[in-house]
């Protein structure tokens, strides 16, 4: 962690200097104490317990819908339905952004996060009518993310095609 | 067992992103899509397939494992169908994630409304 605290620049100091490049000076400094300043490692360790929880309570739903004699393919399936519902739920009682602004990438990186993504913008654009609103603004970051995703999984499964015939 | 499994290996992933976003500053949508796409080369390479075996939850989970499970499908398509699977089984593999954000995303913008500006 950086030490700034010596030399604290308050916005109206920036403002009020008269000199060009003190000004300057002043401003650069007042941005970098506004600045949040990461602690990678604590950043770190809180997405590794909240994004390794996402995980076990996936497990936990595997395990269960295997127990109801399921097959593993299909329990994942549930799983997924399980951890979506959930998010989109967590979503909707705005509860989820809370949680990721402590976790970061651990509410990101699974697929609740995803889920997230989706409802989020459906919730929040719903005023601006159902095809403009919801319709497009559902899809701000799902899109991309089904594109890439289909585009990705095409180019290699035509390398994939192409190996295996050849 | 399977539940500790989890909990590192899921941990351990978010953990590495942590780290990409806090040296890059990219935004989650970039995140999300990086994974999705190394997900899917990953499958491709025929490394995540058996990982995802041995780590269950921590592996399917994250979006890595959404991007394998596109792979998974075309692969199996193709294996079926011949090339028209390269066309077929993305949307099929990952149908049941989709649909399930997009329903669930619609009915919530019914019964939820956007938090008001403070």
């Amino acid at each position: 962690m950086e030490d700034n605290k010596k030399t604290e620049v308050k916005i109206e100091e920036v403002l009020e200097e008269q000199n060009q490049q003190l000004k300057q000076d002043k401003y650069n400094q007042y941005v970098k104490e506004v600045t949040p300043t990461h602690n990678w490692l604590l950043n770190q360790a809180r997405a590794f317990w909240t994004g390794g929880l996402i995980c076990v309570l996936g497990q936990f739903f595997i395990n269960l819908f295997q127990s109801f004699g399921m097959d593993k393919d299909t329990a994942g399936l549930y799983n997924i339905i399980c951890l979506v519902f959930l998010s989109v739920l967590l979503t909707g009682l705005q509860i989820y952004q809370r949680v990721a602004k402590y976790a970061g990438a651990g509410t990101i990186v699974p697929i609740t996060g995803f889920a997230n993504s989706v409802a989020a913008p459906a919730i929040e654009f719903k005023k601006e009518g159902q095809v403009f609103g919801i319709g497009c603004k559902i899809f701000t970051i799902a899109g991309p993310v089904i594109l890439y995703g289909i585009v990705s999984s095409w180019i290699l499964g035509v390398i994939y095609y192409l190996v295996t015939a050849l | 067992m399977d539940y500790v499994r989890a909990f590192i290996i899921g941990g351990i992933i978010c953990a590495l992103v942590q780290i990409l976003m806090d040296n890059t500053k990219l935004m989650p949508g970039r995140i999300m899509v990086i994974l999705v796409c190394l997900g899917t080369i990953l499958g491709a390479v025929g490394i995540y397939e058996p990982f995802a075996k041995w780590a269950g939850a921590g592996a399917t989970v994250p979006l890595l494992g959404f991007g394998n499970t596109l792979f998974k499908g075309v692969k199996e398509a193709v294996d079926k169908h011949g090339f028209i699977g390269v066309f077929e089984g993305g949307f099929k593999a990952s149908a049941v994630g989709i649909s399930a954000a997009l329903i669930f995303g619609y009915i919530a913008s019914f019964l939820f409304s956007p938090k008001m500006k403070k």
